[in-house]
C-alpha cells in the first residue's frame, strides 16, 4: 500500500495468499483431475491428486451418452434464443432510456434492484400457472420467455450505458448531412454499439446457460431438460465410476461463462464498460 | 409536468433543443413498449399474484378453485415445526455465509491490493468460481466432500488424521458447516472484486498523511481504509445477504436439504411444498414471510450502519 512492510509482515502476507490459493484452487484442480481420470483410478481406494494415466474417455462418454449431449444442445438452443431475443427487445428501449429521461425508464431501472429482493418461489408459481394456461409450461419457448424477461432489466441497464457512451454529436452531424432517423441509427449508432450488443447478448446467454431453478420447475420431459438440470439429475444416480463423466460434463458446462468472463475482464479493464457499470 | 424530459447530463451546450412534440413522446413510448410490456406481464404481475396467492388456499392441479383464506396460511406456518427449523437453518446459512464471505473477501482484496508476487494468478483464481454455474459448483464440492473418492478425506488420510475422515455432507453435525463453506467459496469472488474496486478508490495521500502522523498499519486500516470503503461494504454485504437467503441451486445439488432436513433452506422448503406437495398457497405464504424477514433485517442493518456513519 505504502512504505515498505517489514520482512515478517511480508512473509505473513505470502502465507495468507498461499492459504487463499489453496482454498480457491484445490477444488478446481480436483474437478480437472477427476475429469481426466480413467475409471480404474476413480474407484481406487486412495485417489491421487494428479491422474497417473490421463484420458479423454470421460469427455467422450459425457458427450456420447445421449443425455448430456442432448442436454447441452437444449441449453445451447435456449440460451441462444434468449440472448438474441433479449438484445432485440432491449435495443429500442435502451436507446430511449439513454437519450431521454422518462419516469417509466427510472421505474424499469429501479426494478433491477427491487426484483433481487423477492424469492423465486413467489414468481415461479404464477408464471407456471400462466404458462400452463397458454400451453407453454413444458416447453423451451416458455423457458426462453422467462429468461428474456428475467435478463431484461439488467440488459437494459447495460445497453443504455453503452448508448450513452456514443457522443450525441455524431448522430446530429449525420442528420445534418441529410440522413434520415433510421439511417442514423443504422449507419452511426448500431456500428458503434456493436461491443455493447456483444456484451449484453453474452450476459443474457450466460444467465440462461447457468439458470437452474426455472428449468427444473418448468421442464417436465427429460428430453427437454437443460444442461444444469441434467447434471443435477446425474448427481442423484451416483456410483463412483460415474464421477468421471460428471466432472467432464461440469467442465464443459463452465466453458461458456469462462469465455464470457475473459471477455468482460478485458472490457472492464479497458474502461469501455464503465458507463454500463455505473448505470 | 411532462413525463418525458431531456436528460440533463446529455443535454446540449449549444442552446436549448426544440420542445418535444406529442409524436416524439409517442415515439419514445413505442421504443420502450417492447421491453416494458414483457416485464410487466411476466415479472411484475406474477409477483403481485404470487404475493396474493400467499393469502389463499391455492393448490396444484387444473381447475382447482382458489379461495381467499386471509391469514390462515400464516397461522399454520407459526405452528409448523418444519418451517421454524428451516427458517433457523436459513438464517444460520445466510448470516454465516455472508459474514465469512465478507471477512475472507476483505482479506483477499487487501492482499490483492498489495505489490505481491503471484497476484495475477490469485486474481484469476478469485474470479473462476464466479464464472461457474451454481450446479457445477455443487458438483465440484460434492467431489471434494465425497466420502470415498473425495479430496478432503484423502487429504486427512495423507496427513495421518484418519480419525477426521467423515461423510461430510451426510453427517448430521457436519452437513450445514460443509454447505456454508461451499456458499462462501462460491460467493467470495464477487465480493472480493467489489471490495478491491473500493480499495483502489481510496486516495493514497490520505494514507500518506496518516503515516506521516505516525499511524501504524492497523490504525491506518481502521481509520482511513475502512471508513473510505464503508459504503461499498454496506452495499455488497446487503446484496450478499439477499442472494444467500434466496439461494437454491447450490444446496439443492449438494444435499437436497438432507440429511434429515439439516440443510433445508427456506427456498428448498418452499420448493418442496409447492412442487412436491402442491401446496401453492402455503409456499407463496412462505415466500411472503421471507420477503418480510429480509426487508426487516436489512432495515435494522442499514439503520445501524447509517447511525455509525453519522
Amino acid at each position: 500500500m505504502f512504505g515498505k512492510p517489514s520482512r515478517t509482515a511480508r512473509s505473513l502476507q505470502y502465507l495468507a495468499l498461499a492459504g487463499y490459493l489453496v482454498f480457491l484452487g484445490f477444488p478446481l484442480v480436483w474437478l480437472l483431475s477427476t475429469a481426466f481420470k480413467p475409471p480404474r483410478e476413480l474407484v481406487q481406494l486412495h485417489p491421487s491428486l494428479i491422474p497417473t494415466n490421463p484420458t479423454l474417455q470421460n469427455f467422450v462418454q459425457a458427450f456420447t451418452e445421449q443425455e448430456l449431449g442432448r442436454a447441452a444442445l437444449n441449453s445451447l438452443q435456449v440460451s441462444l434464443a434468449s440472448a438474441v431475443l433479449t438484445v432485440l427487445v432491449a435495443l429500442p428501449a435502451s436507446y430511449a432510456l439513454a437519450r431521454f429521461r422518462t419516469r417509466l425508464g427510472t421505474a424499469a431501472l429501479g426494478w433491477v434492484l427491487l426484483s433481487q429482493l423477492f424469492p423465486f418461489v413467489l414468481l415461479i408459481i404464477p408464471i407456471f400457472l400462466v404458462l400452463r394456461e397458454v400451453g407453454l409450461a413444458n416447453s423451451h419457448a416458455g423457458l426462453v420467455l422467462i429468461y428474456v424477461v428475467w435478463a431484461l432489466p439488467f440488459a437494459l441497464w447495460m445497453l443504455q450505458g453503452f448508448v450513452r457512451n456514443i457522443p450525441r454529436e455524431l448522430e446530429e452531424a449525420a442528420s445534418v448531412d441529410g440522413a434520415s432517423r433510421l439511417q442514423v441509427l443504422r449507419r452511426v449508432v448500431f456500428p458503434l454499439l456493436a461491443p455493447g450488443i456483444v456484451a449484453t447478448s453474452l450476459f443474457s446467454f450466460i444467465s440462461a446457460w447457468n439458470e437452474f431453478f426455472f428449468a427444473l420447475v418448468l421442464l417436465k420431459t427429460p428430453e427437454l431438460a437443460t444442461l444444469p438440470v441434467t447434471l443435477a439429475r446425474f448427481v442423484g444416480v451416483e456410483g463412483t465410476a460415474r464421477l468421471g463423466p460428471l466432472a467432464a460434463g461440469s467442465l464443459l458446462a463452465t466453458l461458456p461463462s469462462l469465455i464470457f468472463f475473459a471477455f468482460m475482464q478485458r472490457r472492464l479493464s479497458s474502461g469501455s464498460l464503465a458507463g454500463a457499470v455505473k448505470g | 409536468m411532462t413525463t418525458v424530459a431531456e436528460r440533463p447530463d446529455v443535454a446540449h451546450a449549444d442552446g436549448p433543443r426544440p420542445a418535444r412534440t406529442r409524436s416524439d413522446r409517442l415515439g419514445i413510448y413505442l421504443l420502450l413498449l417492447p421491453s416494458l410490456l414483457p416485464i410487466v406481464v411476466l415479472s411484475v404481475f406474477p409477483l403481485l399474484r404470487g404475493m396474493y396467492l400467499g393469502f389463499t388456499d391455492a393448490r396444484a392441479g387444473r381447475h382447482v378453485e382458489i379461495t381467499f383464506t386471509g391469514l390462515a396460511n400464516y397461522r399454520e406456518l407459526l405452528g409448523d415445526e418444519l418451517f421454524w427449523n428451516s427458517f433457523k437453518i436459513g438464517l444460520l446459512w445466510a448470516v454465516g455465509v455472508t459474514v465469512l464471505q465478507f471477512l475472507l473477501a476483505l482479506g483477499l482484496a487487501l492482499l490483492l491490493n498489495q505489490q505481491l508476487r503471484f497476484r495475477g494468478i490469485a486474481r484469476v483464481l478469485a474470479v473462476v468460481p464466479w464464472a461457474m454455474p451454481p450446479v457445477v459448483v455443487g458438483i465440484l464440492w460434492k467431489l471434494v466432500y465425497h466420502p470415498d473418492a473425495g479430496l478432503l478425506n484423502e487429504f486427512f488420510h495423507r496427513i495421518g488424521a484418519d480419525a477426521l475422515r467423515t461423510n461430510w455432507l451426510g453427517d448430521f453435525s457436519t452437513a450445514l458447516p460443509a454447505v456454508i463453506i461451499v456458499g462462501v467459496w462460491a460467493g467470495m469472488p464477487q465480493t472480493t472484486v467489489v471490495l478491491l474496486a473500493g480499495l483502489q478508490g481510496v486516495p493514497r495521500d490520505l494514507h500518506e498523511a496518516a503515516a506521516v502522523d505516525g499511524a501504524g498499519t492497523w490504525h491506518r486500516f481502521r481509520n482511513v481504509t475502512l471508513p473510505a470503503i464503508a459504503p461499498v461494504i454496506v452495499a455488497i454485504t446487503s446484496l450478499d445477504f439477499i442472494w444467500n437467503f434466496n439461494s437454491f441451486g447450490l444446496v439443492y445439488v449438494l444435499t437436497a436439504g438432507g440429511p434429515g432436513g439439516k440443510t433445508m433452506l427456506p427456498m428448498l422448503f418452499a420448493y418442496e411444498e409447492a412442487f412436491r406437495y402442491g401446496n401453492y398457497g402455503y409456499a407463496a405464504a412462505l415466500g411472503n414471510v421471507m420477503v418480510v424477514i429480509i426487508v426487516a433485517l436489512l432495515a435494522v442493518y442499514l439503520r445501524r450502519r447509517l447511525r455509525e456513519a453519522n
